[in-house]
């Protein structure tokens, strides 16, 4: 095993929690309805194209990606549409959603369900993008940028590493380590594909040295393929930040504000590189992933594959349902992830855990003054002072804050989690980032 | 499914169990060792003086909350008893109760609670105290009881002189190093010598150093910047003229610098928010207190040091900056 790698400055690192992690992937019984979203990634949002009343099969577009930055969506299931209409989504905000009534489990013909491992590799690279592109294929570790558009790499610029983020690092989540347990012998096929659509020779596989299963799996499975190697790394979040990941494996550091292809890097999540290569060899879009179910209290922490659109609370049911003490519901990992107003809200391709907190950990606590202590300068992995944003917004200086670059700031909460007066530092910042935000575009709109 | 009231609130969802109270606790700890010393080499006096010191300041802080400002009393986060034990450990231990009370109200009425309460002053509550009363009351002092003799006593104890003192006293007379009646290095490392109540022995203030350390309360740089530019001014000086200067190990373990290194100059509010600020100010404390010793007229220059560096930090916050990442295009 090479040496343990990290990014060098700030990180913290919190309990990791991963309750779930001995727990083979479990495929969830069909629900009644699902909702699908419409906007399920980051970019232009989708044209519907189907209607209410319309049969629909397992795979079929629904809606058309709406641009280049957007993504399509497939049903998940087979079935009648039942409406599109508004429904809140987990956040409360009524986004367009299809509901669809399920019947019976009918797949596309076009897709191959045989579980054989296809290592075909001649396919074009220009046609491993536009397969990629048709399957609706997101960043699955929770940005859910399009995957295509990485794959895109700009003119004039060059990729020559791709970076596979394996590192889940927040805590409690446990579906990439699965997924890179079970499906070895697929991830690779997809990396050797990704390889080939972006033109490089280089693939590392970033994992932290807390799945040390994972990292003896693949390394081995590795040697047999020529320019794929495992970077054991030390646990530290937010490792799997891009620009994180970037600077533990390369040593390169994205400039501010620039893309990981600005220093030759294309990064993607392991379980997209599982995704694709579906989408490639088997011609299947993305309807299910895998999902986390996971909490101190829950009966079953469990690792489900999931079809996108199912009820959270049919995933914690399947995990023993909801623990009496339940006080927070959490989408995503602790660390990063939205607090859930509700458990009707349905799986998105984003959905990488359901973390159940009980009340006794669902309330921060209290605030105290600011001792100026340096442990949020200190954690802070991009370099900024935290406590500082935290002053000028409250004081509404939101121009001092732009300068002081909180524009930078990804929100990995590593501040207010080192934070000892608990003060709501993360908060403060996102404010001021809205502000900033909205007064960069008033300036752009003028020129 | 019954979704009852979920908690709804922006990420993250997970807090480090570090607290004030228990950084604070950390540092009341790492004073033990130190108190100890004291109390074994003075007797009752560090006792009275520290209950008193620490006693005032709480109850200070305590009725300005409560009758002056109307707000929640915060006493509970220990920053008072801090600052009350570290107010005690820089006075002597034959101090008069009043003049102890009087250093409180100026630690925490004027330096701390006027400024806006923990986390808002600019000057290190305790040193405030301690110059205050030091120009105020310049005999009570500068008067320190004499170790082990004066055990069973308090106000009325046999006084003598600090190291740094009989130093300045005998370079004003003309005499040489050599001439001059100083401790054994191995007694001021002890503690056996005269000085203010807590900064007598080197080893216990060592000894919470490390505790300061382990536990990650601070970080290494500012002692070891003030140490270190300390031994460094002092060992050229005594290089060029060894019987006037005394030797560096001399000036680290006298005049209360472990402790102003270890545990004033550190206090969280009044130093600077990163390493390269740390280290700018750590310096800075470190040469003032070397030129105030060696050329200025007090024979200790610690207070005043950290209380001149307290003053720059604002301005060191503003223009030292941590390095952005991806500040620099990285080389490809």
């Amino acid at each position: 095993m090479s040496k343990l790698r990290t990014f060098r400055k700030g990180g913290v690192h919190p309990p990791e929690q991963k309750l779930s992690a001995d727990r083979p992937i479990e495929r969830l019984q069909l629900p009644a309805k699902v909702y699908i979203p419409l906007q399920q990634h980051i970019g232009a949002p989708p044209t519907a194209v189907v209607a209410k009343g319309d049969r629909v099969k397992v795979g079929q577009l629904l809606a058309q990606s709406g641009g280049f930055v957007s993504a399509n969506i497939h049903s998940s299931v087979s079935g009648v549409v039942e409406s599109l209409e508004p429904i809140a989504d987990g956040t409360g905000y009524k986004r367009p959603t299809i509901t669809i009534a399920v019947e019976g489990d009918e797949w596309l013909e076009s897709i191959d369900r045989s579980t054989e491992l296809n290592t075909n590799l001649d396919v074009a690279p220009d046609e491993i993008v536009k397969r990629i592109a048709e399957a609706g294929i997101v960043g699955l570790g929770g940005a859910t940028f399009p995957m295509h558009v990485k794959l895109t790499i700009p003119t004039g610029k060059k990729a020559n590493v791709l970076i596979v983020n394996a590192v889940e690092c927040e805590p409690y989540l446990t579906s990439d380590h699965r997924v890179m347990l079970e499906h070895g012998p697929e991830i690779m096929v997809g990396l050797q594909l990704l390889m080939k659509s972006i033109g490089v020779e280089r693939t590392v596989i970033g994992i932290e040295n807390n799945k040390p299963d994972a990292i003896a799996h693949l390394s081995k499975l590795a040697q047999d393929y020529k320019g794929i190697e495992v970077q054991p790394l030390r646990v530290k979040y937010p490792q799997g930040g891009e620009k994180m990941l970037i600077k533990a494996i390369t040593g390169r550091e994205v400039p501010s504000g620039g893309l990981p292809i600005e220093v030759g890097a294309v990064v993607v999540n392991v379980g997209s590189v599982l995704a694709a290569y579906e989408a490639v060899q088997k011609r299947k879009p993305l309807f299910e992933r895998v999902v986390t179910v996971t909490g101190k209290q829950l009966e079953k922490p469990s690792n489900f594959r999931v079809r996108i659109g199912t009820p959270i609370s049919t995933l914690i049911e399947a995990a023993g349902g909801m623990p009496s003490d339940t006080g927070k519901v959490i989408s995503g990992g602790p660390m990063m992830g939205k607090a859930l107003i509700s458990t009707d809200v349905a799986v998105a391709k984003g959905t990488s855990g359901v973390v159940l907190m009980p009340s006794s950990e669902a309330t921060k606590g209290e605030p105290q003054a600011c001792i100026r202590c340096a442990r949020c300068v200190n954690a802070c992995p991009l370099g900024l002072e935290p406590y500082l944003f935290a002053r000028l917004s409250q004081r509404g200086r939101f121009a001092d804050m732009e300068n002081e670059r909180v524009m930078d700031c990804m929100e990995c909460g590593s501040c207010f989690y080192a934070c000892p007066a608990k003060v709501s530092l993360l908060d403060y910042i996102k404010l001021g980032k809205n502000e900033v935000g909205a007064m960069i575009r008033s300036r752009n709109a003028k020129k | 499914m019954d979704n009852k009231q979920l908690v709804v609130s922006l990420s993250p969802h997970v807090q480090s169990p570090q607290t004030t109270q228990k950084l604070m606790l950390n540092v009341v700890l790492a004073l033990m060792p130190a108190f100890a010393v004291s109390l074994f080499y003075f007797g009752i006096g560090p006792l009275l003086v520290t209950l008193l010191s620490v006693g005032s300041c709480v109850l200070i802080e305590y009725l300005i909350q409560r009758f002056v400002l109307r707000t929640k009393s915060t006493v509970g986060d220990l920053s008072a008893v801090v600052t009350g034990l570290i107010l005690a450990f820089n006075v002597p231990s034959n101090l008069p109760w009043y003049i102890v009370v009087l250093g409180a109200l100026v630690a925490i009425g004027m330096t701390k609670m006027s400024f806006g309460g923990l986390g808002n002053n600019i000057f290190n509550p305790a040193i405030v105290a301690r110059v205050f009363l030091l120009i105020s009351f310049p005999v009570q002092m500068t008067s320190w009881p004499q170790p082990i003799e004066s055990r069973l006593q308090y106000t009325d104890a046999l006084t003598g002189a600090t190291p740094l003192a009989v130093l300045k006293e005998g370079l004003s007379k003309g005499q040489t190093i050599s001439q001059m009646d100083l401790p054994s290095n191995m007694d001021m490392f002890m503690g056996l010598m005269g000085g203010s109540l807590g900064e007598i022995s080197a080893l216990a203030l060592l000894i919470g150093m490390v505790w300061l350390l382990i536990t990650r309360t601070i970080t290494w740089h500012i002692p070891v910047s003030i140490i270190g530019t300390v031994a460094a001014f002092t060992g050229i000086l005594w290089l060029v003229a060894p019987e006037t200067n005394a030797n560096p190990i001399f000036h680290l373990l006298t005049g209360g610098l472990l402790l102003g290194a270890i545990f004033m100059a550190t206090d969280y509010v009044t130093s600077p928010m990163h390493p390269a600020g740390m280290w700018v100010y750590g310096i800075g404390i470190g040469l003032l207190t070397v030129i105030i010793r060696v050329w200025g007229s007090y024979p200790e220059g610690m207070s005043f040091a950290i209380l001149i560096m307290n003053s720059v930090v604002p301005l060191i916050n503003k223009y030292m900056k941590p390095k952005r990442f991806g500040e620099r295009r990285a080389a490809q």
